[in-house]
């Protein structure tokens, strides 16, 4: 009796030892190449998210499977084939470039998986190619850009110039803006990416032109880069700029560190803020700012509401990974206390949500951050949603 | 109006090529010279701009961190010959291309441990901040100096290289190494100097352009391959032909970068020709230097005795 009870024990331990987690989630980010920073602090922000619901969802653990796609979407496809094939992972999550997202989205889709973006919403996803397994939990990118354009509508700007970098992400951001900008827009160079990071031919025809704006996207270390640029060129003062995903909490330190006061004041707009006023929000930039001594990034909250997204939907069926078809309904439901307040998921999965004016300033301690102003777009959906078929 | 811009591209496209020299000379000497093909040369490139930059935001000027780098960076680059690449000479190309690779991954990584993934922002000082109007043309003050400093040092270059005695040794190692050796110079000293000045050089590039770009890890790889770019147009081993490939490729690229998308907009639909832009000017450097391999192998300026 006691050698069974023994045995049952020892089987019982066997089970339970390889840190046998009931749910994997892989998670792609970028955690090498001078780009890691920003897989950093959407690592950080997943951690964070896991400590806050104590690495278990319905009950069952949580294992999460960071995977490196090097800034490369050829490599983020291999990375993702492991997750899916090798680690055999539930959900696959992350993803930071549109490129790597589309180059590695068939992989999770055809495996019949559930795929969930943190970051990337190129235009193909929400429209033509959406999928009932893949789900936005970020914006589409052509979102932001548009609320920019209708910020540049309300600022007065009569004319515009676009500098933007030449990839999938590049080309929706700056069609975003011409989507709803409504004055002329006078000039766009489009930039070879990732190398290119001296803009002073692209800076110089700006000068030329004369325009009431500039806009801008550099994601990521170019962004600072180029601002810096725009301010030797004499730029700063006489047009302003106006940039989507370029100033960030990761770049803001750097530009306080060089004493750099004219990014103060710079206007962008977005779907959440660190200072956005929810009980959600509140509980995550406190807590991010108390573990890490640093505010968020957007890419931080993206990434936490990613993790808070799979729990409602593995809460829903009740911790049954297997019952696909349960999760998928409640995901569509997008039923949790999101960072960025109340939204809702669209017909193409993509959230249909407000976008904010955010203006870069001073907090109380002294620290660069930025100020959340009033919503440009309220219940904003993206324009390639009706094209999907779901 | 027209003409302004066009001056203006020209200038910017020149100080590119200035970049590009100070790049190709140390690489054009330690190839052309050594024999050694060196990928690591882009890592001289970022150690340049981390270390000069580290130190140009601790003591607070920016002169000071480039009068520090150089000392610096030739104590790097030495050791970086006598610790790795003195074993590399009597080995084949594909050997240094391994090897010095490497070395390219162990300096990124390195950087990464000692200085984050975020990269270095390094403030200009104010009287080098902002611009300057020379006649109709407002240009950055900042890359003026970079254009005088590349064209001291190019001259610099020359003295050294054609008017005093390492430059001759420098020149005897280069066209008869063992006969050189016979004659009682000191070939691995001179090589390891030489390797410590291409060193500083790469490092006196990465750090100039440091205020512009901001230090990144792998900073120096996209530099690099346009560096044997002009290597190629110039002639291996000619620090001449460096100079004039450099400003070529240098204005040529530019140019290309600026005005090529106006230029398709004649007989190409507006996406087409926003699209083909950015892609065909990337290339025009590297069709050029098809069709210099093709009229001309040896380069434009060949050292001579080399061969």
């Amino acid at each position: 009796m006691l050698k069974k009870l023994l045995g049952t024990a020892a089987i019982a331990t066997l089970l339970a030892s390889p840190a046998a987690a009931d749910i994997k989630i892989g998670f792609v980010t970028t955690l090498t190449t001078p780009v890691a920073v920003i897989g950093k602090d959407m690592r950080d922000a997943v951690e964070l998210a896991m400590e806050h619901i104590g690495g278990k969802m319905a009950g069952e653990d949580v294992e999460i499977v960071y995977a490196d796609d090097e800034f490369n979407s050829q490599k983020g496809k291999q990375a993702t084939e492991r997750l899916v094939l090798r680690d055999d992972v539930d959900i696959v999550a992350g993803y930071i470039w549109s490129n790597v997202l589309l180059a590695s989205a068939p992989v999770v889709l055809n495996a019949d998986k559930i795929l969930i973006s943190a970051n990337a919403g190129p235009s193909p996803l929400a429209g033509a190619q959406c999928n009932k397994n893949f789900f936005n939990i970020a914006w589409q990118n052509d979102q932001t850009p548009m609320a920019l354009g209708e910020l540049l509508n309300q600022q007065g700007v009569k004319s515009l110039y676009l500098v933007a970098p030449n990839y999938a992400a590049g080309q929706n951001m700056v069609a975003g803006v011409e989507r709803t900008f409504k004055g002329k827009v006078v000039g766009k160079d489009m930039t070879v990416w990732p190398s290119q990071r001296d803009w002073s031919a692209e800076l110089s025809k700006v000068k030329a032109a004369k325009p009431d704006g500039v806009f801008t996207f550099y994601p990521g270390p170019a962004g600072p880069a180029f601002i810096k640029q725009y301010q030797q060129a004499g730029l700063e003062g006489e047009v302003p700029l106006y940039s989507v995903y370029t100033l960030d909490s990761i770049s803001l330190p750097l530009f306080q560190k060089a004493g750099m006061e004219t990014v103060l004041g710079t206007k962008m707009t977005q779907f959440w803020a660190p200072d956005l006023d929810n009980a959600a929000n509140k509980k995550f930039v406190g807590d991010f700012r108390k573990k890490y001594g640093r505010y968020p990034s957007f890419y931080a909250a993206q990434s936490y509401d990613a993790i808070m997204f799979i729990k409602s939907g593995v809460e829903a069926v009740s911790g049954d990974i297997g019952n696909i078809d349960g999760m998928r309904a409640a995901l569509k439901k997008a039923d949790f206390d999101s960072v960025r307040g109340d939204f809702t998921m669209g017909n193409n999965h993509f959230p249909i949500q407000n976008f904010y004016e955010r203006t870069v300033v001073k907090d109380a301690d002294g620290n660069w951050t930025t100020a959340v102003g009033r919503a440009v777009l309220t219940n904003h959906q993206d324009p390639y949603a009706s094209q999907c078929k779901m | 109006m027209d003409y302004v811009l066009l001056i203006e591209q020209f200038l910017n496209g020149f100080q590119l090529g200035i970049i590009l020299f100070l790049m190709a000379a140390g690489l054009t000497l330690v190839f052309g010279i050594m024999d050694l093909v060196n990928l690591a040369h882009g890592s001289m490139f970022m150690i340049g701009a981390f270390v000069g930059g580290t130190i140009a935001v601790v003591t607070g000027s920016f002169v000071i961190g480039v009068i520090l780098m150089i000392p610096a960076m030739l104590i790097i680059g030495i050791v970086v010959e006598m610790t790795t690449l003195r074993t590399l000479y009597p080995r084949d190309h594909l050997d240094h291309v391994l090897a010095t690779f490497g070395l390219i991954l162990f300096f990124n990584e390195a950087t990464r441990l000692i200085w984050g993934p975020e990269g270095l922002i390094v403030p200009l000082p104010a009287f080098l901040d902002g611009s300057v109007a020379l006649g109709a043309i407002t240009y950055p003050v900042y890359r003026i100096v970079i254009i005088v400093v590349g064209l001291l040092v190019a001259l610099g270059l020359y003295i050294l290289v054609s008017r005093t005695r390492i430059g001759m040794l420098i020149r005897a190692g280069a066209s008869n190494r063992a006969m050189a050796g016979a004659l009682g110079v000191n070939i691995p000293l001179l090589f390891s100097i030489v390797f410590g000045i291409g060193a500083v050089l790469a490092g006196l590039a990465g750090l100039i352009i440091t205020p512009i770009t901001a230090a990144q890890i792998g900073m120096g790889e996209d530099v690099l391959i346009l560096a044997f770019v002009v290597i190629v147009i110039g002639g291996i081993g000619s620090i001449r032909g460096a100079f004039i490939a450099s400003i070529v490729t240098g204005v040529i690229d530019t140019m290309g970068r600026s005005f090529l998308d106006v230029f398709l907009l004649l007989f190409l639909p507006e996406n087409a020709a926003e699209s083909a832009g950015p892609a065909l000017s990337s290339m025009m450097i590297y069709i050029l230097m098809a069709a210099i391999l093709f009229f001309r192998p040896q380069g434009l300026f060949p050292p001579k005795g080399a061969g």
